[in-house]
């Protein structure tokens, strides 16, 4: 039975369960710039501090700044007096369900097929780790070149149209 | 089995209690170094205008800074009725916690860097002390206040702005690099002989005006505009808290600094650190010498000043402060002289010229201040989206267009300017022409242009 090893170099000590019980509790129990900075830090833990650097920098340093400052333009009092949320409670259920399925078909099957499902993660004595911000470029510049691009190519026209439509209402 | 939140914390004090030392240290120190930062400031202004400036505590006025934080900390704490009191209590803290957490990533000199060799270095400290912003946007909107508002608004915006003008600037000198790790971004300045600053001269011109604007400082004070929104987002906060975001200020205004001086000015390098291995260059090496020479130039100086004093008390103190001197031009001295001292050179030296970098890049903000009007908000926007973007990012383009030329030709070091002046002239002229295409098309200069409502 071939598993999937990715060397990780887990010494997973006391410190590391605790760390990553509060990280993980905070990030399923918290509000969403506190949950950002929970998902950062267990990426760190993993040791993909690009990974780490990248969610803060972006996520909570540059998205979240841009929400609040949506969030005191716009006046609270009124829209909380339009309901906007919650009209395709039928349709969130059933996509969440059907993400439900798929992710606990990933574990299910994790032990049973090779070479697919979960990854298994084994320690490994090094200290020094190769530098992460290298290996994430070598991925998406060459493994990954064109899905890389596609998303870049998506983004690009979503902000585009998003230029074009906020010019035609003014 | 003990309870396994104890067991961490013994884990932790065990792995790390060099840092957290190193840590406490800083926090403990930083609020001097910013009292005496601002008396600097306050100094230079007088200088500046004509003035004395502070002159009543101690001589010349050298205890101001600590006459100011006793007046700080007894000032009555007031909390408006109407506030948001958590976020109100949590704000400031946010604002001086990024600031002094992105402290940790800096190496002063090669000896001394809290958190080692991080490989993502500098991206650790561009992107924790962005995370201050929060304090600044939180505070503005607690204090449940229209200036304040308008100023937590104004300084998000010009944050978001300027973020990536400051960014690209940073992606065109790591291209010389090819890491992240601050260490190694100093040792390739070494290894090449040659600052960043004069391969990427229009990156670090970039990089100046993106701090200038991201550190809230005149000509981009605009968030706590004082001749239009009171103070700003600090309008409501008072005392203590107040000196929170003050020391967030400043402690940002030296993150900055050490990120340019780093990146663009050579971090702890010497002038001319590589010259002992070219023929006929020796006597370059005598500029080890310049930093004893400053101290004991200091140190006479003050000994000069000395009788000068009104009352005895005064006299001792600028003894003390001449003595004080001495001192360190001898530590200075003793690893450039004595041989058994010799590992101590690279820590004691780098620390004294990544500091006197670091203190003329502040001194720089301190002199526009002094000398620039301030901006209007628009006149900013226009600056940040409309030149210094498109400029930054034809400058990375060019930048690695000249590097990868350098490659092709095999050039090294000085070489490299062989490419890259080439490409500072070919952004420049990018630079005139937007500007002037700027002036055809561009919003009219009146005053209507300034009818968004940041201008409150």
């Amino acid at each position: 039975m071939a598993r999937r090893r990715i060397n990780l170099p887990l010494r997973i000590s006391m410190l590391d369960k605790v760390l990553f019980y509060f990280f993980a509790g905070t990030a399923v129990a918290s509000g969403l710039i506190t949950a950002l900075l929970a998902t950062a830090g267990i990426f760190l833990q993993l040791r993909a501090e690009f990974l780490f650097i990248v969610q803060i920098i972006l996520y909570v340093g540059g998205i979240m700044v841009l929400f609040v400052f949506v969030i005191m333009l716009v006046n609270l009092d009124v829209a909380l007096q339009q309901i906007q949320f919650a009209r395709q409670r039928w349709v969130g259920l059933f996509v969440a369900l059907a993400l439900a399925a798929q992710v606990s078909f990933m574990f299910w099957t994790s032990g049973k097929m090779p070479g697919q499902g979960l990854p298994v993660l084994t320690a490994a004595a090094a200290t020094k780790l190769p530098p992460n911000s290298e290996a994430v470029a070598r991925s998406l510049f060459e493994s990954y070149l064109l899905p890389f691009e596609i998303a870049s190519v998506l983004l690009l026209v979503a902000m585009i149209g998003a230029v074009v439509m906020a010019k035609k209402r003014a | 089995m003990t309870n396994p939140i104890i067991q961490a914390t013994i884990e932790f004090l065990k792995a790390f209690w060099a840092p957290l030392l190193c840590g406490v240290a800083i926090v403990a120190v930083l609020p001097l170094i910013v009292g005496y930062i601002v008396l600097v400031e306050r100094k230079l202004m007088a200088d500046m205008q004509a003035r004395l400036g502070p002159m009543r505590v101690g001589p010349h006025g050298l205890l101001q800074p600590i006459a100011d934080a006793v007046k700080l900390l007894i000032k009555e704490d007031i909390i408006p009725d109407n506030a948001d009191k958590l976020v109100f209590w949590l704000a400031p803290v946010l604002s001086v916690g990024a600031a002094l957490l992105s402290l940790a990533g800096l190496a002063i000199g090669p000896a001394f860097q809290i958190a080692q060799d991080i490989n993502i270095g500098i991206l650790f400290v561009v992107g924790v002390s962005a995370l201050g912003i929060f304090g600044i946007v939180l505070g503005g909107w607690a204090s449940n206040s229209h200036y304040s508002l308008m100023g937590a608004l104004r300084s998000s915006a010009q944050l978001v702005s300027y973020e990536t003008a400051a960014g690209m600037a940073l992606v065109s000198a790591l291209l010389f690099t090819g890491t992240l790790n601050i260490k190694s971004i100093v040792e390739a300045q070494s290894n090449e002989g040659i600052w960043f600053v004069m391969l990427a001269p229009v990156a670090f011109f970039t990089y100046l005006v993106a701090s200038i604007a991201e550190t809230n400082r005149a000509p981009f004070d605009l968030p706590e505009a004082e001749s239009e929104l009171v103070a700003g987002y600090m309008t409501e906060f008072s005392g203590f808290r107040w000196s929170l975001y003050f020391l967030a200020e400043y402690a940002n205004m030296i993150v900055v600094a050490s990120v340019a001086t780093t990146l663009f000015l050579g971090g702890w390098l010497r002038p001319f650190s590589k010259v002992h291995e070219l023929p006929g260059f020796h006597l370059l090496n005598l500029l080890d010498f310049v930093p004893v020479l400053l101290m004991v130039a200091i140190g006479v100086y003050c000994l000069q000043r000395t009788p000068k004093q009104p009352t005895r008390v005064q006299q001792m103190f600028m003894f003390a402060v001449a003595g004080l001197c001495f001192v360190l031009g001898l530590v200075l001295l003793v690893p450039v002289v004595v041989p058994i001292a010799k590992p101590f050179y690279a820590g004691i030296h780098g620390g004294f010229w990544f500091i006197l970098k670091v203190s003329l890049y502040i001194y720089f903000f301190m002199w526009l201040r002094f000398t620039i009007p301030r901006y209007r908000f628009d006149q900013l926007m226009r600056l940040g989206w409309h030149f210094l973007i498109p400029l930054s990012i034809v400058n990375v383009l060019l930048v690695g267009v000249a590097l990868i030329a350098g490659s092709y030709f095999h050039l090294q070091g000085w070489g490299l300017l062989l490419v890259t002046t080439p490409a500072a002239i070919i952004t420049l002229i990018v630079a005139f022409l937007i500007l002037a295409i700027e002036k055809e098309h561009g919003a009219p200069q009146d005053q209507s242009a300034a009818s968004d409502f940041y201008a409150g």
